[in-house]
């Protein structure tokens, strides 16, 4: 029985075999057969995770609510943040404009209104000096968004130079580098703020007295100064690690076998690696500047007067706490907002980008 | 001499000592290659073999300069390298493969801009479309598909990521290329074949390889020459064939000894030299012979002075006092 079906032969007419089958395959038929998935690069990976995380995504709207808010806002609203509304020039002041309670209007505007005038409501009434309470908050919300992005923006310029120098060179370089970073460390922080504040009021009001910097007033530019001073360790101390790690891979030394200066290796394989750490660790940055601005307006060392941060606003409203109260927690509330969306978003950047959690 | 009789790389008595910590404003030497000279001629395969910690991955970064010599030459093509010229002028012809290959690979860069990477450090290519053209024929090299150009490293597979670093070290036309374990951290189906394509390479661009390897079967596969090192001297230098069947080294003996067979019954039979203890720190290596506190034939003499490399038959060199009582 095996030997005959070794032996015997095939009769191939009992097969019924179309030749269509075994004609080359068309140019068409190829195309389809090569499903190529579109190349994904890393940031679009991680914009594809961003989006997933809710939470993450809520908090950046929130973000950018308040900061278009802020911006635009002040341009259209009918009232100015520094203007005392009982205050008309050649007229008696009007105390009646002082410490309006939200939604309540002051006795000129309801003879106004009775009148059949349109006047525009105080949502969160007025201070004590007549000014509207709504667009004092929204403008220290521009002051403080502005101070937190711009001191971060600071601390990542000298975080990133002093890291990457330390990192790269080693040695003698990186040792001298952070041993300052471990002296700025162990010094105690909100003592040198509050020392280096006091100290550049003094010294730089009278210095910018007069320059387009008066108008910022001395005591954010030490806002500034402090940062650029006090802060950017952290940011050094991290970029530095990255650098150090990146600098032993194989693919620098692969660079440095063909002949590649440090120029290139930092420009091409050190910082686009540790580009969304950066990215990360500045985001979470900001939310610190606002707080720390915040804590110092608070205290009286932050912006100059009238101009109005969340941090001094808060701390005018302590004044009149108990009557009115809602003057303290309106402000503190855009702080936790900002503060708490900012560091949402900080944590969901970094789920996302963050190399060594998804590999 | 002419180009033909000359070597095309020379080291000699290349030293590359590392200095460690070992307690405040005290550093020690480790001396991970010590006193090392080989020759390795135009078109041959040098493999260099040893266990881990020996010393063959420095030997093979220092012969490139990406650690600067302690001590010693290395001579390309009849000109020492001494000036940072004449180091640009040694790049260009040199290159290296590397063994991991993922963290060989820059997981930032397409896979394009990774092969063209030796191309734009030395601006050899002005004109886009020539770079282009030059990096779709390197994948075709090293067989990738010309459609992987744009994609990333981390799509693709061990073997894959290793054939892109293939066509990388290939770029500039080098001469001459180390291969540091370039087949180790692949599986044995996939090592056959890029073994198979550094075999096609050398035939087709008269490349030279310094080889390095751990697996003793792949070098004896690949090498013309197999160099033996232990603790960063070299013990061992020989035709392939004469160092896999007549190892003089007691090093090496044990060295080949230990390598599977892949038939039983001659497995069996063969016997396995074992040795006792562990490779000795290199930071404080042993007297004289390196290799006397493992060694089963060790004597006074070998823990006096250094065995000199010498010529024993006819280019095959032995490290080693005793050599010929042993083998005698």
């Amino acid at each position: 029985m095996e030997n005959k079906i070794l032996t015997g032969h095939v009769d191939l007419s009992q097969f019924h075999v179309d030749p269509i089958d075994f004609a080359p395959a068309s140019e068409e038929d190829k195309a389809y057969m090569v499903q190529m998935r579109p190349s994904s690069t890393f940031f679009k990976d991680g914009c594809k995770r961003l989006y997933k995380n809710k939470v993450a995504f809520v908090s950046l709207i929130v973000i950018i609510l308040i900061t278009l808010s802020s911006i635009v806002l002040p341009l259209v609203w009918p009232y100015d943040y520094a203007k005392q509304l009982g205050n008309q020039p050649g007229r008696p002041v009007d105390s009646s404009f002082n410490n309006l309670r939200p939604m309540e209007y002051a006795a000129s505007e309801r003879k106004r209104i009775e009148a059949g005038e349109s006047v525009f409501p105080h949502i969160f009434g007025t201070d004590s000096a007549g000014r509207d309470y709504f667009i004092r908050v929204v403008y220290g919300t521009r002051i403080s968004l502005a101070v937190g992005f711009f001191a971060s923006i600071i601390v990542l310029v000298i975080g990133m130079t002093l890291g990457s120098i330390a990192g790269f060179s080693g040695g003698k370089v990186d040792m001298f580098i952070m041993r300052i970073v471990d002296i700025i460390y162990s010094l105690p922080d909100m003592l040198m703020v509050i020392l280096l504040a006091s100290v550049m009021r003094e010294t730089l009001g009278p210095a910018i007295d007069g320059t387009v910097l008066a108008k910022i007033g001395s005591n954010i530019i030490s806002l500034f100064v402090i940062f650029a001073l006090l802060y950017w360790c952290s940011m050094a101390r991290l970029i530095r690690g990255q650098i150090l790690s990146l600098r032993e891979q194989e693919y620098v030394l692969a660079s440095q076998a063909t002949g590649a200066g440090p120029g290139w290796i930092i420009k091409k394989h050190l910082i686009p690696n540790c580009i969304s750490v950066i990215i990360i660790s500045t985001a979470l940055q900001i939310p610190s500047a606002i707080f720390t601005e915040s804590f110092l307006s608070f205290l009286g060392l932050g912006v100059n007067a009238p101009m109005p941060s969340l941090g001094s606003l808060a701390s005018d409203a302590l004044n009149g706490v108990t009557s009115y109260g809602y003057r303290l927690v309106i402000p503190a509330i855009v702080i936790s907002l900002i503060v708490l969306s900012l560091n949402l978003f900080g944590d969901g950047l970094r789920d996302a980008f963050d190399p060594k959690l998804n590999q | 001499m002419s180009t033909e009789e000359r070597p095309l790389v020379e080291v000699k008595h290349l030293k590359e000592y590392f200095p460690i910590n070992t307690g405040w404003f005290k550093t020690t030497p480790l001396k991970a290659v010590d006193d090392v000279s080989f020759i390795i001629n135009r078109g041959e395969t040098l493999g260099l073999v040893g266990e881990s910690g020996c010393g063959k991955t420095t030997v093979g970064r220092t012969i490139l300069h990406l650690y600067q010599p302690t001590d010693g030459e290395v001579i390309y093509d009849g000109k020492p390298i001494k000036t940072k010229e004449d180091l640009t002028e040694f790049r260009k012809k040199s290159t290296m493969v590397f063994q991991d290959p993922y963290s060989s690979l820059n997981p930032r860069m397409t896979v394009s801009d990774i092969i063209a990477e030796p191309l734009d450090v030395h601006k050899m290519y002005t004109d886009p479309k020539a770079r282009e053209q030059r990096i779709l024929e390197l994948m075709d090299h090293v067989g990738l598909n010309s459609e992987h150009a744009s994609r990333y490293a981390h799509e693709f597979s061990g073997g894959q990521r290793q054939r892109i670093g293939i066509a990388r070290a290939l770029a500039i036309n080098p001469e001459f290329i180390v291969c540091d374990e370039p087949v180790s951290a692949l599986d044995v189906s996939i090592q056959a074949q890029v073994i198979n394509m550094f075999d096609e390479l050398q035939d087709q661009l008269g490349l030279t390889y310094l080889f390095i390897a751990h697996d003793l079967l792949v070098v004896r596969h690949i090498s013309d020459r197999i160099a033996v090192m232990y603790l960063g001297k070299m013990v061992e230098l020989a035709d392939a064939e004469e160092a896999y069947n007549h190892p003089l080294h007691p090093y090496s003996k044990s060295l080949i000894s230990a390598v599977p067979i892949p038939d039983p019954k001659i497995a069996r039979s063969s016997k396995r030299i074992a040795l006792q203890g562990d490779i000795p720190s290199p930071l404080n290596a042993p007297s004289g012979c390196p290799f006397r506190t493992r060694c089963p034939y060790a004597t006074d003499v070998c823990a006096e002075s250094m065995p000199p490399f010498e010529e024993v038959e006819k280019g095959h060199f032995v490290a080693c006092h005793r050599v010929r009582e042993i083998n005698g």
